[in-house]
């Protein structure tokens, strides 16, 4: 008779948990059913009346029921946590297309990133980048880099002048002679910087840009190093699969000198817009140090020889980023500027 | 300088087309500008006979040819050109053909009249203006010569050639010639090099009857040679001339002017030809002039002469402005008879500065600008004489005048065999450096490892060993030398202070800044627009001598102008919002030292948006922390008459001033342009880097639990964060171990006049667990101090 009690109690389980829809209620009836004084429970105390083979038999019947009653807890425990779970997370979808919170970054400045950028490479090549006042000394800008007493550059109508003495600095070498004046070879320098010309602002023109002047000075440098030197610095800029040509030019602090080209890198050489057609760009001037220059800084020139060479910023910038007007970098307008983020 | 390849190739032939001839010059150094094809683009334009003029019936100004094109029938074409006239002969362009710049001939009809073709001009077939002879610049070109009807125009005139406009250095004006283009491609190529003919002359004979010469400034003229021509008959020159000129770019005169532009352009040395019956006195007078004489010269126009220009005088007046052009009151022409020939060395610089002052720049000052040769002037009279003999211009009378007191000689200059593969990384042969330099027409002597070069002497240029080896350097190619990567240890890096810079730039652009660089100069009155006291640092402009404009006539003592211009612009460009930051170098006049003092500052500026003096100091916090720069403090500023009065403070750091930061005054703001409330500061980045420590030091981590306590005081509104934090700290007492302002509230439940400030407290004990009736101990001691020293009542949430 008690063991159709047994069956009774699993029904009502089922019956109960059937129409339970929360964790909450399927507790109230593991309680009803299993707990101190649950319906399992009673019948189990009135075990005691039986004999010994009756209660064993009972006591299996009864703990298999148990297990079933728990089985079934669990099962439907499991369903109705999944389901608030699936319910929760429905009313929390969120659109994920909605913009991040914090403000966007903002830009860095095309001349200043593309210093950078130069700088780390040649860094990486062993150079120190060095620095200088944008006001200079006439010594310092022309008589020690070699450039003729009565040299055009150095008019008043190309040069601003502060005193008869002092100039603003109208290229980076200036770095270069106060460096062989203040260090004793080896030398390996790089100064990125403003100069000045007094050229009107068109496309083309600013009487302010910026350039990056290289030094470098060592017993046994060849032209062969030069060449090394800027190819690698060529293929590390702009592309490994670039070409250089080193074409001669003048320079009076260098000789013999050169201007480099790459090939292009927008077109592989073939010929596009950016180079112009001709699939060759023009990207700096170059030249072994002429021994004039090293004595300014009482360099042995027998014992040393060295190179140098200097590339114009902004023509970078411009060649980097496709920009076709030199104005748009000191009118600063923000559309222009945060297009380099 | 424009190389037309055909004059070129009489002196050497390289014996490769046109691209190879470009490619290998470039890459030993003459670099190209550019290249035109005369000729290319004519198609079925013929020479022309024009057989009769007549007034076209509905036009005043168009006439109706008829024209043997050699086609059997006549053509009638209708011209609008007054110079056209029966058996005229000139270019016609046939229906169907073609003219430069993909101008298409079509059969029209011109006021109801048909037009079966069309007279060219000399621009219509692609010449530029400014070479094109006087007699037809404004008209048909009219044919000198012998041509017959329907012979293609371009193959009877030769049209159909090569120009390289080279680009020549600054240190090769040999180069500046069609002789000096060949020597260089005879050197390149490996071919012979021929010159051309000329007349020899002996100084003295029978010229010095016509002349003396008198040279009063050597310096300035080192040189100066006279030859006379008699019997001169003036007519033009013939076309191989004309257009050898007109393809180099100059315009053809007459014969006499046209082979003095002729050798100029073949030898690179200017020759200029007076007419000796307006040289009075039999005299040749070089002399500087007095300041402010009054001179025409060959084009018409009246010049004042500066101080000290270099003239031509004869015995009574001046009759050119030495190596920059003639007197029209000696110019050559038509009816002229007897010529003096000028071939003259004189000092580049006079030249220059004379041609610059006169703002009057010739094709004989450029070159003489750059550097001439004094012993070219001989070989290039010489062969002027020649030209006028072999064209039937005139006679030349024996002898010459050649005044050349201070001879030049050059030595030799030893190049080392050694040095030069040192240099170049090579492992050249004496036997081939010679080879390169013989090519250039140097001689070298010596033997062993010391070359003797003796360069040609129109190679001013080549003066010391360095010199000689980038003569072989670029004949031997430097597509030849090899490339290698140096050998040597250096230490990469960079200084302090550039690598703050580079970090600050990366932590405000992070923060939502953008980078803005602005010219270093300034306009002074900005000192005044932003109020800048008297006396003040900022006042100490660096003026520049010779600006560009007032806008820039002086460095910078600030950045905050050049920020609040750019800020300004953006805001009349409808940009609604602006965020900036620049970094860079600011100059101050100060006495002592060789150089103005310059040092790093920066500055931030924005406007728009959420903008406000928080977000500001918010940003300046962000570069603080990440620079490690501690102890910064901000204290109300309102004497800075740039700022709003309330909104302005002054920051600092171990009592140096860092900078300023706030809310820009509305009538500065207004000045710039600027449309929003702004907010600005700068600061000496110097000072900030100086007190920047970006190591940090391990604390031990707590072992004990904190006590948190939130506090929300009722204070009056000018009692200031900083003054509560500080009582708080005060009569907190060594557990607390830290505090924080979390909200500021006005509004409801808050009295006008006051504010509720909140703050985080909390407190900890590094030795034990501190009671929560020890906390509320040290609590209440400090609402205590808060009450009694700055009325501030705790409020209850």
């Amino acid at each position: 008779m008690e063991y159709e009690q047994l069956d009774e109690i699993i029904e009502r389980a089922k019956a109960g948990l059937r129409e339970v829809e929360t964790e909450a209620e399927t507790e109230a009836i593991r309680v009803k059913l299993l707990g101190k004084k649950g319906s399992l429970t009673e019948i189990l105390r009135s075990m005691a009346s039986l004999n010994p083979d009756e209660r064993k038999e009972f006591g299996r019947r009864a703990n298999a029921a148990r297990a079933e009653i728990e089985s079934l807890l669990a099962e439907r425990f499991a369903e109705v946590r999944e389901k608030r779970r699936r319910l929760k997370f429905e009313s929390e979808i969120l659109d994920v297309t909605e913009p991040g919170k914090g403000r966007p970054p903002g830009s860095r400045h095309p001349v200043t990133s593309t210093i950078d950028f130069i700088s780390r490479i040649f860094m990486n090549m062993g150079f120190f980048v060095a620095e200088g006042p944008e006001i200079e000394t006439v010594f310092n800008n022309f008589d020690a880099l070699n450039a003729a007493p009565n040299h055009p550059s150095r008019d008043m109508t190309d040069t601003f002048y502060i005193s008869a003495d002092t100039l603003l600095r109208t290229q980076t070498s200036p770095v270069q002679v106060r460096t062989l004046m203040r260090q004793a070879p080896p030398i390996r320098v790089i100064s990125p910087g403003r100069c000045f010309r007094r050229d009107a602002v068109d496309a083309t023109h600013s009487p302010m840009f910026h350039q990056i002047e290289g030094l470098l000075v060592d017993e046994g440098i060849t032209m062969a190093d030069l060449k090394g030197t800027l190819d690698n610095f060529a293929k590390l800029a702009f592309g490994a699969e670039v070409k250089t040509k080193f074409r001669p030019h003048f320079f009076p602090f260098t000789e013999p000198s050169a201007e480099m080209d790459v090939s292009c890198f927008k077109c592989g050489g073939k010929g596009c817009r950016v180079c112009g057609g001709n699939g060759w760009i023009e990207i700096l001037g170059c030249g072994m140090v002429h021994p004039n220059v090293l004595r300014v800084g009482n360099v042995d020139t027998e014992r040393y020889t060295g190179f140098a060479f200097g590339m114009g910023v902004e023509r970078i910038a411009m060649l980097r980023h496709e920009i076709d007007d030199i104005r748009l970098f000191y009118e600063n307008d923000m559309r222009f500027i945060e297009q380099f983020r | 300088m424009l190389v037309p390849l055909e004059w070129l190739k009489q002196y050497t032939d390289a014996g490769v087309d046109a691209d190879a001839f470009c490619e290998k010059m470039v890459m030993s150094g003459s670099n190209i500008e550019s290249v035109t094809r005369y000729g290319g683009e004519l198609e079925k334009v013929v020479v022309g006979r024009i057989l009769s003029v007549e007034k076209h019936g509905n036009s005043d100004h168009l006439l109706v040819t008829r024209v043997d094109a050699g086609l059997g029938e006549p053509l009638q074409i209708i011209t609008g050109a007054p110079n056209t006239f029966a058996g005229a002969l000139v270019p016609v362009a046939l229906p169907g053909g073609s003219l430069p710049g993909g101008v298409r001939i079509k059969k029209g009809k011109l006021r109801g009249m048909e037009s079966e073709g069309m007279l060219c001009s000399a621009a219509e077939l692609g010449f530029a203006d400014k070479v094109v002879p006087l007699a037809h610049k404004d008209g048909i070109w009219i044919l000198e010569g012998d041509y017959a009807p329907g012979e293609d125009f371009a193959e009877a005139l030769r049209l159909r050639e090569v120009t390289v406009d080279f680009e020549i250095t600054p240190n090769r004006p040999d180069c500046l010639s069609i002789i000096g283009m060949a020597r260089e491609a005879a050197a390149v190529f490996e071919t012979p090099l021929f010159y051309p003919e000329t007349l020899p002359h002996r100084e003295g004979g029978k010229a010095r009857e016509y002349i003396d010469v008198v040279v009063k400034n050597p310096e300035l003229c080192p040189r100066y040679i006279a030859r006379i021509a008699a019997n001169v008959r003036i007519k033009q020159s013939p076309w191989w001339m004309q257009k050898r000129l007109m393809y180099a770019g100059m315009r053809p005169i007459n014969n006499i002017v046209d082979i003095s532009n002729y050798v100029m352009l073949e030898y690179g040395h200017p020759i200029h030809a007076f007419d000796i019956r307006n040289i009075e006195g039999g005299k040749i007078i070089v002399d500087t002039a007095e300041e402010g004489r009054r001179f025409t010269t060959l084009d018409g126009a009246e010049r004042v002469l500066p101080a000290d220009t270099l003239m031509i005088n004869d015995g009574v007046k001046a009759v050119a402005v030495a190596g920059v052009m003639g007197g029209l009151n000696s110019e050559i022409r038509d009816d002229t008879a007897m010529i003096l020939i000028e071939a003259a060395n004189f000092n580049g610089d006079s030249v220059r500065l004379t041609s610059k002052k006169l703002g009057l720049r010739t094709e004989a000052s450029s070159r003489y600008e750059k550097g001439v040769d004094p012993g070219l002037a001989e070989e290039a009279v010489e062969r002027v004489c020649f030209l006028i003999e072999q064209l039937g211009a005139g006679e030349m009378i024996a002898g010459s005048v050649d005044v050349y007191p201070d001879r030049e000689k050059r030595g030799p200059i030893p190049a080392r065999v050694d040095r030069v593969n040192r240099v170049l990384g090579t492992g050249m042969k004496r036997r081939d450096m010679e080879d390169i330099l013989k090519r250039l027409e140097m001689r070298v002597a010596g033997s062993g490892n010391v070359m003797e070069v003796l360069p040609p002497s129109v190679r001013q240029d080549l003066r010391a060993e360095e010199d000689v080896i980038e003569e072989i350097a670029r004949i031997y190619g430097y597509d030849r030398l090899e490339t290698t990567l140096p050998k040597g240890n250096s230490t990469a890096g960079m200084p302090a202070a550039r690598g703050f810079t580079e970090f600050a730039r990366d932590v405000l652009s992070g923060a939502g800044y953008s980078e803005i660089q602005t010219y270093s100069f300034a306009r002074p009155e900005s000192a005044e627009w932003l109020n800048v006291p008297e006396g003040a640092e900022a006042r100490r402009f660096v003026r520049i001598l010779n600006p560009l404009g007032d806008e820039n006539s002086a460095m910078r003592t600030m950045l905050l102008p050049n920020m609040l211009e750019t800020l300004g612009r953006n805001c009349a460009r409808n940009i609604e919002a602006a965020r900036a930051y620049e970094i860079g170098g600011v100059f101050f006049r100060d006495s002592g030292g060789e150089l103005p003092r310059e040092r790093r500052s920066m500055a931030v500026g924005a406007y728009g948006g959420s903008m406000d003096f928080y977000e500001l100091k918010g940003v300046l916090e962000i570069l603080f922390g990440a620079m490690g720069v501690r102890g910064v403090s901000y204290e109300a500023e309102s004497g800075n008459a740039a700022f709003h009065p309330g909104r302005c403070a002054r920051i600092s750091r171990d009592g140096g001033v860092l900078g300023v930061m706030g809310e820009l005054h509305p009538d500065v703001a207004e000045k710039y342009g600027i449309c929003a409330r702004c907010y600005v500061c700068e600061l000496d980045f110097g000072a900030v880097i100086a007190g920047a420590d970006t190591m940090s030091y391990y604390k031990p981590l707590p072992k004990y639990p904190a006590v948190f306590r939130d506090v929300a005081l009722l204070v009056d509104e000018r009692v200031t964060v900083k003054s509560i934090e500080t009582v708080i700290k005060t009569a907190a007492g060594k557990n607390l171990e830290s505090l924080s302002l979390f909200d500021v509230y006005r509004g409801e439940q808050v009295p006008d006049g006051m504010k509720s400030a909140a703050f985080n407290l909390v407190y900890r004990s590094p030795e034990r667990t501190l009671t929560d009736e020890e906390a509320a101990e040290d609590c209440e001691r400090v609402l205590d101090a808060l009450r009694r020293e700055l009325n501030a009542v705790l409020r209850e949430v």
